[in-house]
């Protein structure tokens, strides 16, 4: 079932919330709706599942598959939809909660009592709960309650999977886990499946596709690697990964601004009196922190005491030998300038240099 | 040794003082002053009560109610608040409701004047009544075409007890509503279940203790209204003289023993009351915990 919504605005009183946004989604991917909080991401999500509605009926579309559901409330939309905080019935069992939807549906479409008991089981199967179906809510964790959210959403055949903050409310170790465990599921099942998070890292190791929201409208739509490589606007570098962005120097006569932004694995860096190439900017050294592979180093521009962040690996930084208040030479290997795609090196050096 | 049992053993210890401790001189004067408080102002009525009615014996004090006025007032209080404890159960639920899962223009005004019975005094209010629906009221000639008697009548005692009942579910189910939140519903909706069974599977179970005891709540006082009931009714022994009322007229006429022995019947209604608010807590407190 693929997604199709076009000229999508929803303003909150007078606080505009979604921007004329336009979204396909395929069939059968996994989509990250990425994007700090009060970007939009979660009402879109909430008017694709038929929980709000856009400004205008009329000038608003949202299609699932060719058929148009623009009017069309929550119940009838045929999405499944898990919530942050999970938003279990508390006071019913866990087979309870699984089987609400199915027990929900119109007498003549209700399987009889054995078909509903079979196919609780064999979603409990699915989410890996075998046995717990008479607990309460309150007797699970949080990942096995959200696992539960997600099996209660599948029980009534969704044509698409909507999910807001899905591994929001879990600590670390279950976030990861079940995210993992998402991932293989969706896999498996080839469910059209939304789901949102302010987690760059989540968004970038999970989907397929990450659509970036900034201010009420998309920046950016891409598979992760294109998203992360070639970053479309200074928000969708920014948001996505540590960047180092440098003022430039500008001439005088030059009238339009551009920020110069580098990530800290695209430094290099040499000795304070090693010749680096013409255009290797003068630094000093801040602190150096080696974890793993690659050491952190941070650093001082001369020039402008910008602060900048690099991450050279850990041999490199042995042969360097740095200590706090060395001076270096910085080179960029790969750097990126708005309004001005790819600036040649006297075109950087004119960038950075220029006082 | 355990490190945490090492901790509680030290917190345990009688010796050492706990952070809120003060002298025992203040801790004294402090119980001293909140039971000779709550003696004075909360045992020793209720015990009087009990006292006056006993005082000549069960057999005088059940005979208090072989009386035909007696019965009656009872009677009229309990059909007083059968209509107006399932009247406001309405109102409560729909305004909570509304409150909680709706967002519309003036919503905290009406919040504030959900609680407008609480601030205004119920005489002001059986004096508001009398002005509308009286023989000389705005409505009257009104009512005396279509041959309603709402002053002075049964209606009259419903109207002012359900003015002055107005606020107690509805404030007990809004901020247990408002703590809820509405993902449950939202849940709801998306799994394809309609409003009636969203309310009776969904948010009624979530607030079932509250609601319970806000009924309680809602009951004892309409039992035991007096001011507006007593200007609107007329108070008219046998026709329009509530339990409140009667024990009034009973008092005034030197009948202490029947006086007493109906206002035992509230004060017992009063504890029963506080025995299940009490049961209600640790329920609640429980389900707490268990989240």
């Amino acid at each position: 079932m693929s997604i199709q919504a076009n000229n999508i605005s929803k303003t909150f009183g007078g606080y505009k919330a979604l921007d004329n946004v336009s979204l396909h989604v395929p069939q059968g991917k996994l989509v990250s709706l990425l994007g700090p909080s009060g970007s939009g991401k979660t009402t879109l999500l909430r008017i694709l599942a038929g929980l709000e509605f856009p400004d205008s009926l009329d000038q608003s579309s949202i299609r699932f598959h060719g058929e148009d559901v623009t009017a069309v409330p929550a119940g009838q939309r045929g999405v499944g939809f898990v919530f942050q905080h999970y938003a279990l019935f508390k006071h019913m069992t866990i087979e309870s909660n699984i089987a609400f939807g199915i027990h929900a549906k119109p007498r003549r479409l209700r399987p009889d009592k054995h078909a509903i008991r079979a196919r609780v089981e064999e979603l409990l199967k699915l989410i890996q709960l075998e046995g717990l179906g008479k607990r309460y809510p309150s007797e699970l964790s949080g990942g096995q309650r959200q696992r539960v959210a997600l099996a209660r959403a599948l029980a009534v055949d969704p044509k698409v999977l909507l999910l807001d903050e899905p591994f929001g409310a879990l600590d670390a170790k279950v976030r990861k886990d079940l995210r993992r465990w998402l991932r293989t599921f969706q896999e498996q099942i080839g469910l059209t499946t939304i789901f949102v998070t302010h987690d760059q890292e989540e968004a970038l190791e999970l989907a397929d596709e990450v659509v970036v929201m900034n201010n009420a409208r998309i920046e950016q739509v891409g598979d992760p690697q294109t998203v992360y490589d070639h970053p479309a606007s200074p928000f969708v570098i920014e948001f996505l990964g540590n960047v180092n962005r440098l003022s430039p120097g500008f001439r005088p006569n030059r009238t339009h601004k551009q920020a110069l932004y580098v990530r800290p694995h695209d430094i290099e860096l040499f000795p304070g009196d090693a010749d680096a190439g013409s255009w290797a900017l003068d630094g000093k050294v801040l602190h150096v922190f080696a974890a793993g592979n690659y050491g952190r180093v941070t650093l001082q521009r001369t020039l402008t005491g910008e602060p900048l962040e690099a991450e050279i690996p850990r041999e490199r930084l042995r042969k360097l030998n740095l200590q706090p208040g060395d001076p270096v030479k910085i080179r960029f290997t790969h750097t990126r300038v708005f309004e001005q795609i790819d600036a040649t090196h006297q075109e950087l050096r004119e960038i950075i240099e220029t006082e | 040794m355990h490190p945490s049992k090492t901790f509680r053993s030290r917190n345990d210890s009688p010796r050492t003082p706990a952070a809120t401790a003060e002298s025992p001189a203040v801790r004294l004067t402090l119980i001293a002053v909140t039971m000779a408080f709550l003696s004075l102002f909360l045992f020793l009525p209720l015990i009087t009560v009990f006292h006056e009615a006993f005082r000549h014996g069960v057999e005088v004090y059940l005979a208090s109610f072989d009386d035909r006025h007696v019965r009656h007032a009872i009677r009229l209080t309990l059909l007083t608040a059968a209509i107006c404890v399932p009247l406001n159960l309405i109102f409560g639920v729909a305004a909570a409701w509304a409150v909680t899962k709706f967002d519309f223009r003036g919503k905290s005004l009406f919040v504030t004047l959900i609680d407008l019975p609480f601030a205004v005094s119920p005489v002001i209010a059986g004096f508001v009544f009398i002005i509308i629906f009286g023989a000389h009221g705005y409505l009257g000639p009104l009512m005396e075409r279509w041959d309603v008697q709402i002053v002075f009548a049964f209606p009259g005692i419903v109207l002012a007890t359900t003015f002055g009942t107005v606020p107690f579910i509805a404030r007990e189910l809004i901020p247990l509503m408002q703590a809820q939140g509405r993902d449950e519903e939202f849940a709801a909706m998306t799994l394809g279940a309609s409003g009636w069974r969203t309310f009776f599977k969904v948010t009624l179970p979530n607030v079932k203790w509250g609601l319970f005891y806000g009924i309680i709540l809602c009951n004892a006082r309409a039992m035991g209204e007096f001011g507006g009931v007593e200007v609107v009714s007329g108070n008219i022994s046998g026709k329009t003289s509530t339990m409140t009322l009667h024990i009034q007229t009973l008092y005034f006429s030197f009948a202490t023993v029947p006086a007493f022995a109906m206002a035992s019947v509230l004060a017992m209604l009063a504890l029963v009351t506080l025995v299940l608010k009490k049961r209600y807590r640790m329920v609640g407190d429980k389900k707490r915990i268990n989240l």
